[in-house]
Formats: structure tokens, C-alpha cells, sequence
């Protein structure tokens, strides 16, 4: 590498350890805070989460499992139809999608702009039975 | 289909005690015991023989075909070694077993049997019994898992804590699933057994107990048969309690033992595979299991070396110790030749001061 080309990568590295530090304080530039989620022995961990009202966050799930998962954020009434479905597989929308096995995926979401208690939780078959689901505080 | 079916009671399988069931991946269903593609628990009872004579463990059980979904029903039994080999089992060592301890007529009887780590499972064996595709792997917890789920299987929530536990003690798996087609072509009939028996040298015999819990809700009642042949009276770990006659007894169910009779040695031996088996000074030691999935969280260890001491890390009761990793040889080396330098050094400062 030469003088000019490592002057030049000063600054980039910099950079990235400015933007990798943000993230993993937890916090974008955007003010989008990120919340790393690992999904082990088929639980949840943390499996409490608290956010504020109407806050966006970024959820990055690391599934350290030989099975799949689901991440599914919602109340009662959402789980409950999630446990009732009959999708094995869900495509990644806001608060909803399939984490394989040993996969890392992500998925961004705004929580309701008043107090409210939400469930995150797994519909495979079984696992919300086996105690597959965490809280979410918002408030 | 999202829920465990509703079953209370689960008469469970075993073999070697143990035997993992996994529907495949396409099935998406739950899975418990012996789990069909419709979510149904088939109730089955395992019966399985655990002999130990000289330094090698005999493993002999039954996986029982189970008709149409047999080709989507499988099973995963933790070794506690590396079996030498995997053979077709003899056709009535099981049966001669229970006739031997249980009044029962044989009719009445179901033989089944459901039947570290490496970042990748190794396959160290293949064999086919009959229909039985029989594969022995070696591998740490994920590993397994994943070599299962890329196979066909699905694991139930549990298995991914299951199988780091027996992993962190034996990382040696044995797969086995019915190849549906040779079945058909082999006249296989629903609920016909397979026996097979697995040679496995070992320093320290364990029967794997807990797996029967696989899939299951902590309140539901496992129960199978374990028969033990040794050399000598074993002391196993847990103790199994007497039995006080209550059929519904719960736990780990001493129901027989007792010096092996001629008869019973005599008809073994003339099986099929079993000519290894002595003439006599056998102990045959029945453990019937009925027990709760919650409450059954260790497995037999089995002490027949007549000093009555079955490891408590083989019964899963504790961690083993951790192995030095190829990784740290290097500092583990360094750090004793540093320690050693200091005592050297030390021994020569002492031997000047006194000098």
C-alpha cells in the first residue's frame, strides 16, 4: 500500500469506526436505535424489551439455533393468529419474519405512539408452547 | 397445525433408551415422542437392553415401522461411543427379556424403540438394516442438529438444548430412519420392529433416559423398559427405587434383580449376534421407567465394575471437564514451561542462599 492510498484510507476507517461505533453503542445517526436480539435454545434473549412510545428500532437476530425461528412483534391478538396460521415461512416485513437456522436477519419497527404491552414471540410448531416469547414494554 | 396435540400420556420409546424423533422439515408440524405428519403422538413403549461385558456395551432395541408416515418419522440416540458396529439385531432378545420379567402376554406387548463440539457433524458410519437407514455421526450439539435438518428431520424446540447436553458428554449420534420404498419392497408391515444391535466399547456404560422427554410437555409420563446385563451386581445413577407393586408408580422402577438364570442366558445366546454373551454369572437388573418428561432430567449410569460408584457426569448430573482445545496447547505448554522456569530458578536461589 502506498502513502497516498493509506492517507486516503485514514479517513475511511475512521468513518467506519465512527458509523461501527454508533451502531453498536446501539444508537444510527438516524436516531434509529438498534436492539440485538440472539435466538438460543429456542428462547429469547434479553426476553424483556423496553422501548418509548412511537420509537423506531432496528432489530438485528442472530438465530444460534439448528432450527429455524420466527420473530413476530405484536399483541395478544397478533400471536394468537400467528399461532392459528398456517404460513411455515414469513417473508420479511416490519416486525415479522423467519430468522434460519444459524442465520442473522433484521427487520425495523415502529412501535405505537401510546403506552401499550407487546408480545415478541416464535409460531413454529410448539415453540410458543415451549415459552418461545419475550415482552415488550412500550412506555 | 401449531399446537402439541393434547395427549396426556405418552407411553415413550427407547432404545438404548433414547431415541430423538424428527419429522421432516416439509411436515412443519410438532413433534413429541413419536410424532406423525398429522401431529398425532403414536403411543408406543420402548423396550431396550443395555449389556455391558467386558469393557463393551451391547445396545439392543427396536425401531418399529409405522406405516405410510414411517418414511417421514426418524430417530436420533445419543452413544456414549463410538460403536465398533451396527448389525441387525436378534429377532426375540427383547421379547425373551420381557417374557422373562413381566407376566404379560407377549401379545400385549409393543417393541419399539423410536425408534465439544465439531462446527460440522462427521459421518463415522453408514449401514442399512433391512429398511432402517442407520447413520452414526459424530458432532457437537448444532452440528447434529444441522446434519438432521440438511437430512429431512425437524427438530422440536427443545432438541437444541437436548443435544448440546448429551453432545458435551459423548458428541457420537446415531440416525436412524425407515427408507420407505424398501420397506414396500421388503413386505414390511405396519408396526413390525426392526431390531438392531450396536457395539460400542466404553469405559463407562449410560443409558440415555432424558431424550425420551424430546417434544414433550413436562407433564406427560414417559415410559419404557430397560434391561441391564453385567458381570456383576451394577449400581446405577440414579438409584432406582424399589418397586412397591403400585403400577402407577412414578420414577426409575427396580422391578428385578437378580442373578441371570441359565435359561434365560442360554436362550440369548442362541440368537441371532448374541454368542458373545457368557453361559452364566450374569446380572440381569430390570428399571421399569414411569416417570414425568419434566422429572426424568438425567439418564442411567451404570457402574458394573462391582465398586459401586456410576459417574455422575455420565448420568448428566454434572459438566464434564473441559478439554484443553488444539487452540490453547500452545499457551497451556507455554504456561507450564514458564511455571516450571520459576521453580527452577527459585530451586537455584534457594540452594545459593544456603550455599
Amino acid at each position: 500500500m502506498n502513502t497516498t492510498r493509506l492517507r486516503a484510507s485514514v479517513p475511511v476507517a475512521l468513518l467506519l469506526l465512527v458509523g461501527g461505533g454508533a451502531v453498536w453503542g446501539g444508537v444510527l445517526d438516524t436516531g434509529v436505535r438498534t436492539v440485538e436480539v440472539l435466538l438460543r435454545y429456542s428462547h429469547f434473549e434479553p426476553d424483556v424489551i423496553t422501548v418509548e412510545p412511537g420509537e423506531t428500532v432496528r432489530f438485528v437476530v442472530h438465530n444460534g439455533d439448528p432450527i429455524d425461528h420466527e420473530f413476530i412483534i405484536g399483541d395478544a391478538a397478533v400471536q394468537r393468529a400467528h399461532e392459528r396460521g398456517t404460513e411455515s415461512f414469513h417473508a420479511p416485513r416490519p416486525g415479522e419474519m423467519t430468522v434460519p437456522a444459524g442465520a442473522t436477519r433484521e427487520t425495523t419497527y415502529t412501535f405505537p405512539p401510546a403506552p401499550a404491552t407487546l408480545i415478541l414471540g416464535c409460531h413454529l410448531p410448539s415453540h410458543y408452547a415451549y415459552g418461545m416469547r419475550a415482552a415488550i414494554t412500550v412506555g | 397445525m401449531r399446537t402439541l396435540p393434547g395427549a396426556s400420556r405418552v407411553v415413550a420409546a427407547g432404545l438404548i433408551a433414547a431415541a430423538l424423533i424428527l419429522v421432516p422439515a416439509t411436515a412443519a408440524l410438532a413433534c413429541g415422542g413419536l410424532v406423525a405428519p398429522n401431529g398425532t403422538v403414536n403411543l408406543v413403549r420402548t423396550t431396550t437392553l443395555a449389556a455391558y461385558h467386558r469393557g463393551i456395551e451391547h445396545y439392543v432395541t427396536s425401531f418399529t415401522f409405522t406405516g405410510k408416515a414411517a418414511g417421514e418419522v426418524g430417530s436420533i440416540v445419543p452413544l456414549p461411543g463410538v460403536p465398533t458396529k451396527v448389525v441387525k439385531g436378534g429377532d426375540w432378545t427383547l421379547q425373551r427379556l420381557v417374557l422373562e420379567t413381566q407376566p404379560q402376554p407377549v401379545a400385549d406387548v409393543s417393541f419399539f424403540a423410536a425408534g465439544a463440539a465439531l462446527s460440522s457433524a462427521r459421518v463415522l458410519m453408514t449401514a442399512e438394516i433391512d429398511a432402517l437407514d442407520i447413520t452414526v455421526l459424530e458432532g457437537g450439539g448444532t452440528a447434529v442438529g444441522n446434519w438432521a435438518r440438511e437430512n429431512g428431520f425437524f427438530l422440536p424446540p427443545d432438541a437444541p438444548e437436548m443435544l448440546d447436553f448429551y453432545a458435551e458428554r459423548s458428541p457420537i449420534f446415531m440416525a436412524a430412519k425407515f427408507n420407505i420404498e424398501r420397506a414396500a419392497d421388503q413386505g414390511v408391515q405396519e408396526g413390525q420392529g426392526t431390531p438392531i444391535h450396536v457395539v460400542i466399547p466404553t469405559p463407562d456404560p449410560w443409558v440415555p433416559l432424558r431424550i425420551l422427554g424430546l417434544g414433550l410437555e413436562a407433564s406427560q409420563v414417559i415410559q419404557a423398559d430397560v434391561y441391564l446385563l453385567t458381570d456383576r451386581r451394577p449400581a446405577t445413577l440414579p438409584q432406582a427405587v424399589r418397586s412397591n407393586g403400585d403400577p402407577d408408580q412414578r420414577g426409575l422402577i427396580q422391578e428385578v434383580s437378580e442373578e441371570a438364570s441359565s435359561t434365560l442366558l442360554r436362550d440369548l445366546r442362541s440368537d441371532r449376534g448374541m454368542r458373545w454373551l457368557p453361559e452364566d454369572d450374569m446380572w440381569l437388573t430390570y428399571v421399569r421407567v414411569n416417570e414425568e418428561a419434566g422429572e426424568l432430567t438425567n439418564d442411567l449410569a451404570v457402574d458394573a465394575s462391582g465398586f459401586g460408584q456410576p459417574d455422575p457426569v455420565a448420568a448428566g448430573f454434572q459438566a464434564p471437564l473441559v478439554a484443553i482445545g488444539p487452540d490453547l496447547l500452545p499457551v497451556a505448554w507455554l504456561s507450564i514451561l514458564a511455571f516450571s522456569l520459576v521453580l527452577f530458578i527459585g530451586a537455584i536461589a534457594r540452594r545459593r542462599q544456603v550455599a
